[in-house]
C-alpha cells in the first residue's frame, strides 16, 4: 500500500480537508494546526494592486528567449509550446525586471504608467 | 482475557529499560534522540534494537534536543510515527520545538526523564523540566514507577494519535529514582501493543504527494486566535479520551487509568496531593497512620495537562485540610506549580479545605517516609487564618 | 537546457506570494524546482520566504511544504527523509522524492548552522538551498555573518565613527564543504544555467548537497527592484561572489569574469554602501575590501587549480 493510499484511508469525516477555507470561518471549521489543506491557494491573492508601472509587450518584436518567463519574480509570463503568450497581470507587481532582462537589442517589454491604456498586455487576462 | 494473560510476562526492569521497552512494541517508523543523563539508557537501548534488526525505525542521531525534536515533527508531518526522548535542559532546549508540535498538532509520544533544571547543575529528580513546559500545549502524564511509565507509554500513542486529539504527549518518570531502579515490570506481548495502538495517523503527511499541503504558515491577527481556540479544545477534550483509553487498557491488562488516583480517600480527612514516585512511599505513609486511627488519604496527580480540575475538587472538597507537594519552585512566592492549580481548582468547592505547599526534593534530594509523615502531621495543625502564616513549607531542606 | 523547454514543465511555486516587487529568491526558487525531476518535499526556515509565500490561508507552494522554525530546517528535512528511508524500507511507499531545505543567510550562515552540519554529517539525501540575501532582511534589515564588510545595516549602521559592517563575511560554502559531502556549490539566481547545472548535480548527489545562492534583496541593499538581476550578476562579475562547486572534494571554478569590475563598482549601485561614497568618497576602506576580495579569489582559484 503506498503512503498517499493509506493516509487516504485514515481520513476521518472531521477532519476538514478539501474545503475552502472561509474568511469568517469559525474555530471548529478550521482545519487542524493551521494546515492548508491545498497546494497553490494564493492563487487566490491578487498582488496586482500592488503596481504602479505595467509591462507592456510587443509580440512582435518578441524572440521568445523566455528570459522574463524566467526572471519574473511573480510568474507571470504565459508560456506554451515554447512561446512566450502574454503576461498576466494579476499578480504582477510591476517591479520592471522583465523589461530589464529583456535583450538589449530586441526591446519587446516597455514599463508603462499604471493609468496609460495599452494592448498586448493582456495574455490570459 | 486469558490467553492474554498467558502471553504477558514479566521481567525486572528498570524505568529505562521498560520505556525502551515500550517504544520497541510501539515500534515508530522513525526515533530521532539525543542522550541526555538519566534518559541516556533509552537513546542506547533503542540504538541497540536499531542495530540488531529488531526494530524497523529509522534512528537519527541528531545533534541536540533541539534537532531532535524538529527531526521528530518533520518525521511524524511526513506520515510517520515518530518519537524522541530527553530530560531537564534537553527539554528546556526544546522548548520552542514543544509549542510548535503543539500547535501544528503532531501526535509525538516522548518519554521524559524528569531531572532538575541547571543551575546550578544538577542530574538528578525534581519536576523543574516538565512543569515549566506543562503551558506547551502537550497532554503530561506522569508516572508512579516503572510499570506506570510502560503503561503510560503505551496509552499514550493512542492518546495522541486520537483523531479528535491530535496533540503530543510527554510521559515522565523520575530520574534515576524509577529510572534507574529495577522493578518487576509485565509487559505485553509485541502483538498486543500493536493491536492496541492501531496504524499511525496523520491527515496531511507530506510524504502523500499527489496531495500538497502546506504545514506551518503564518497566521495572523485574522486567524491565528481561531487556531488556537480549537487546540485548547483539543486538550479538554483529551480527557474523555484519557479515560476511554486508560479503561480498555484495564480491560487488557487489569491495570486501568484515570487522570487522578485516589488512595484510601472515602473517609479521609486529611489528604496529601503528589505527583510521581513520591506517591509510593506517600501511600506507606498513608498506611501507617491509617493504624494509629489518623484518617489520611492520598491524591495522585496522573494527568498533569490536561488538569483535572473538578476531579480534584470532587474529590478534595470532603476533607479538612490539603498538603500539595510540589518538586518544583515556580519562584513566584505563591507556591509551586501543583499547588497553584490545586488551589485554583478548590475555589469553586462549597466546602474549602485548608491548604498548603510543601516543596521538596529538589535536585534529588531524599524524601524519606519521615519527612512525607512530618508534612502529613502538619496538616492536621492547620486552623481558619493558619494557613497565610507560611502558606509554603520547605520540606527537607536545611535551615 | 534552453529556457523555452524549461517553461514547459509547471513551477510549482505560484504568484500572489507576499514578496517585495522585484525580490530576487522567488527567482531562486523557481531555477531550482524547475530543476527537480522527482516529486519534492520542501522544508523552509522562518525567514522572507517563508512568511511571504504562505501567509494563511494563502500559500503559493504547490508541492508539500512544511515550516516549523527558524533554525532547524536541516533538521525538520533530515526528520521528513527519515521518514521516507523508514517507509521505503518498509515497503510502504515506492515513489522516489527529493527533499529540499530552503534557509536564508540567517536561517543558515547563524541560527541554523549546527542542524545544517548535524544533518550534512549524518549524511540525509536531501538538498540544502541558502537564499543567500546577506543579512537578516525579514525582521528589517540586520546584519548576518553573510553581510559584506562596510554594509549598512540596521545593527552596524553607517554611525559617525563605525562606517557599517566592520567584518568580512564568513565562508559559508567552506565550512559546508569540510563537512565531505559529496557536492557543494556557490551559485547566483543571476547566472540561471549556472545555478540549474548545480541544481541537477545537488539533485543526482548521493548524499546530502548544497547550494549557496546569491539573492538579491532590494529592500536590504537599496537597489531599484528592475536591477535585481544586474546587482546580483555585479556581484558574480566583481568576483566577490565567485561561482564554484565541490564536486566529491574537488574544487571547480564554474566561471572566470573577464574583465576586471572593481568591487567599488558593485558597490556604488547599492544603496547600503552609499555612505562610503558621500559625502566623501572613503577610499582607504573600498581599497581595503577590493583587497580582501582579491586575496579570497587568488585563494580560490589556487585551490580549483591545485585541484585539476
Ligand atoms: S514587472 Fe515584474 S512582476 Fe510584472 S511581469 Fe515584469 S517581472 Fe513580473
Ligand atoms: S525577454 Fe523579451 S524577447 Fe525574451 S521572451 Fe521575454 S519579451 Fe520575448
Amino acid at each position: 500500500m503506498t503512503e498517499s493510499s493509506q493516509t487516504k484511508n485514515l481520513l476521518k469525516d472531521h477532519v476538514i480537508i478539501d474545503k475552502a477555507i472561509e474568511p469568517n470561518a469559525g474555530w471548529r471549521d478550521l482545519p487542524i494546526g493551521a494546515v492548508i489543506p491545498k497546494g497553490g491557494t494564493s492563487r487566490q491573492f491578487t498582488t496586482g494592486d500592488w503596481r504602479t508601472i505595467r509591462p507592456v509587450w510587443s509580440p512582435e518584436k518578441c524572440i521568445h528567449c523566455h528570459r522574463c518567463w524566467l526572471y519574473c519574480p511573480d510568474m507571470c509570463w504565459v508560456s506554451e509550446d515554447k512561446k512566450i503568450q502574454g503576461v498576466d497581470l494579476t499578480n504582477c507587481k510591476g517591479c520592471g525586471i522583465c523589461a530589464n532582462v529583456c535583450p538589449t537589442k530586441v526591446h519587446a517589454i516597455e514599463m508603462h504608467p499604471e493609468d496609460t491604456k495599452t494592448e498586448h498586455t493582456a495574455g490570459e487576462d | 482475557m486469558a490467553l492474554q494473560e498467558k502471553l504477558t510476562k514479566t521481567a525486572a526492569l528498570t524505568g529505562n529499560e521498560a520505556a525502551a521497552q515500550a517504544m520497541r512494541q510501539i515500534h515508530p517508523d522513525v526515533v530521532a534522540a539525543y542522550p541526555i543523563t538519566p534518559q541516556t539508557e533509552i537513546v542506547q537501548l533503542y540504538s541497540t534494537f536499531v542495530n540488531d534488526g529488531i526494530v524497523h525505525t529509522e534512528y537519527v542521531a541528531v545533534e541536540s534536543e533541539h534537532s531532535a525534536l524538529s527531526a521528530t515533527i518533520g518525521a511524524a508531518a511526513a506520515g510517520a510515527r515518530s518519537m524522541t526522548a530527553t530530560s531537564s535542559n534537553g527539554l528546556a532546549y526544546m522548548w520552542e520545538m514543544l509549542y510548535i508540535a503543539a500547535g501544528l498538532r503532531l501526535p509525538i509520544v516522548m518519554p521524559v526523564v524528569n531531572r532538575a533544571l541547571s543551575g546550578p547543575i544538577n542530574i538528578h529528580c525534581d519536576h523543574s523540566d516538565t512543569m515549566g513546559a506543562r503551558d506547551a500545549g502537550w497532554i503530561q502524564i506522569y508516572s508512579e514507577n516503572a510499570q506506570e511509565m510502560y503503561d503510560n507509554l503505551i496509552q499514550a500513542v493512542r492518546i495522541a494519535e486520537n483523531p479528535d486529539i491530535m496533540l503530543p504527549v510527554m510521559v515522565t518518570m523520575d530520574g534515576f529514582i524509577i529510572s534507574h531502579g529495577m522493578e518487576n515490570v509485565e509487559l505485553l506481548p509485541d502483538r498486543a501493543v500493536e493491536e492496541f495502538i492501531g496504524e499511525y495517523r496523520y491527515p496531511y503527511a507530506l510524504l502523500d504527494i499527489e496531495n500538497p499541503r502546506t504545514i506551518g504558515p503564518l497566521t495572523l491577527q485574522d486567524f491565528y486566535f481561531e487556531h488556537k481556540r480549537a487546540q485548547a479544545d483539543a486538550v479538554v477534550k483529551a480527557k474523555t479520551v484519557i479515560l476511554k483509553v486508560g479503561e480498555e487498557y484495564g480491560q487488557l491488562t487489569d491495570r486501568s487509568y484515570e487522570l487522578i488516583e485516589s488512595y484510601r480517600m472515602e473517609d479521609a480527612e486529611y489528604a496529601l496531593v503528589v505527583l510521581g514516585s513520591t506517591a509510593g512511599t506517600a501511600k506507606y505513609v498513608i498506611d501507617e497512620l491509617r493504624q494509629d486511627g489518623e484518617k489520611y488519604g492520598l491524591v495522585k496527580i496522573r494527568v498533569c495537562r490536561p488538569f483535572p480540575a473538578v476531579r480534584l475538587g470532587e474529590v478534595l472538597s470532603r476533607v479538612t485540610a490539603v498538603g500539595v507537594m510540589d518538586r518544583a519552585d515556580s519562584f513566584s512566592g505563591e507556591g509551586g506549580p501543583i499547588f497553584a492549580e490545586v488551589r485554583a481548582a478548590l475555589y469553586g468547592v462549597s466546602h474549602r479545605p485548608h491548604c498548603i505547599n510543601y516543596i521538596y526534593g529538589l535536585g534529588g534530594r531524599d524524601i524519606g517516609p519521615d519527612l512525607i509523615r512530618s508534612a502529613a502531621l502538619d496538616i492536621k495543625s492547620l486552623k481558619d487564618g493558619s494557613e497565610s502564616d507560611s502558606l509554603v513549607r520547605y520540606l527537607g531542606v536545611r535551615e | 537546457m534552453a529556457l523555452p523547454d524549461l517553461a514547459k514543465k509547471p513551477v510549482r511555486f505560484i504568484g500572489g506570494h507576499r514578496a517585495c516587487a522585484g525580490c530576487g529568491f522567488p527567482i531562486t526558487i523557481k531555477i531550482i524546482l524547475q530543476a527537480a525531476e522527482n516529486p519534492v518535499i520542501v522544508g523552509c526556515a522562518t525567514g522572507c520566504m517563508e512568511v511571504t509565500s504562505t501567509i494563511y490561508p494563502y500559500t503559493s507552494w504547490e508541492c508539500s511544504f512544511i515550516h516549523s522554525a527558524f533554525e532547524n530546517v536541516a533538521a525538520t528535512v533530515s526528520g521528513i527523509e527519515a521518514a521516507y528511508t523508514s517507509l521505503k524500507r518498509q515497503g510502504r511507499i515506492d515513489k522516489d522524492i527529493t527533499f529540499i531545505a530552503f534557509g536564508g543567510d540567517g536561517g543558515t550562515y547563524d541560527i541554523g548552522l549546527q542542524a545544517l552540519s548535524g544533518a550534512l554529517e549524518r549524511g540525509h539525501k536531501m538538498v540544502y538551498v541558502c537564499y543567500d540575501n546577506q543579512g537578516y532582511m525579514n525582521t528589517g534589515i540586520q546584519r548576518s555573518s553573510a553581510t559584506p564588510r562596510g554594509a549598512n545595516t540596521t545593527t552596524s549602521p553607517a554611525g559617525k565613527k563605525v562606517p557599517g559592517k566592520q567584518q568580512y563575511p564568513k565562508d559559508l560554502t567552506a565550512i559546508v564543504a569540510a563537512h565531505g559531502i559529496p557536492y557543494a556549490a556557490q551559485s547566483s539566481m543571476s547566472h540561471w544555467n549556472d545555478l540549474y547545472r548545480k541544481a541537477k548535480k545537488a539533485f543526482a548527489a548521493d548524499g546530502p548537497a548544497f547550494l549557496n545562492v546569491l539573492s538579491t534583496c532590494r529592500l536590504g541593499w537599496g537597489t531599484a527592484p528592475e536591477d535585481t538581476v544586474d546587482v546580483a550578476d555585479g556581484a558574480v562579475q566583481s568576483r566577490l561572489w565567485p561561482l564554484y562547486e565541490i564536486e566529491k572534494g574537488k574544487w571547480k571554478l564554474s566561471l572566470k569574469p573577464r574583465r576586471h569590475y572593481p568591487v567599488e563598482k558593485w558597490m556604488s549601485m547599492q544603496g547600503r554602501f552609499r555612505h562610503l561614497f558621500n559625502p566623501q568618497k572613503n577610499e582607504t576602506f573600498i581599497e581595503e575590501i577590493q583587497s580582501q576580495v582579491d586575496a579570497k579569489w587568488e585563494e580560490l582559484v589556487r585551490r580549483c587549480s591545485a585541484e585539476t
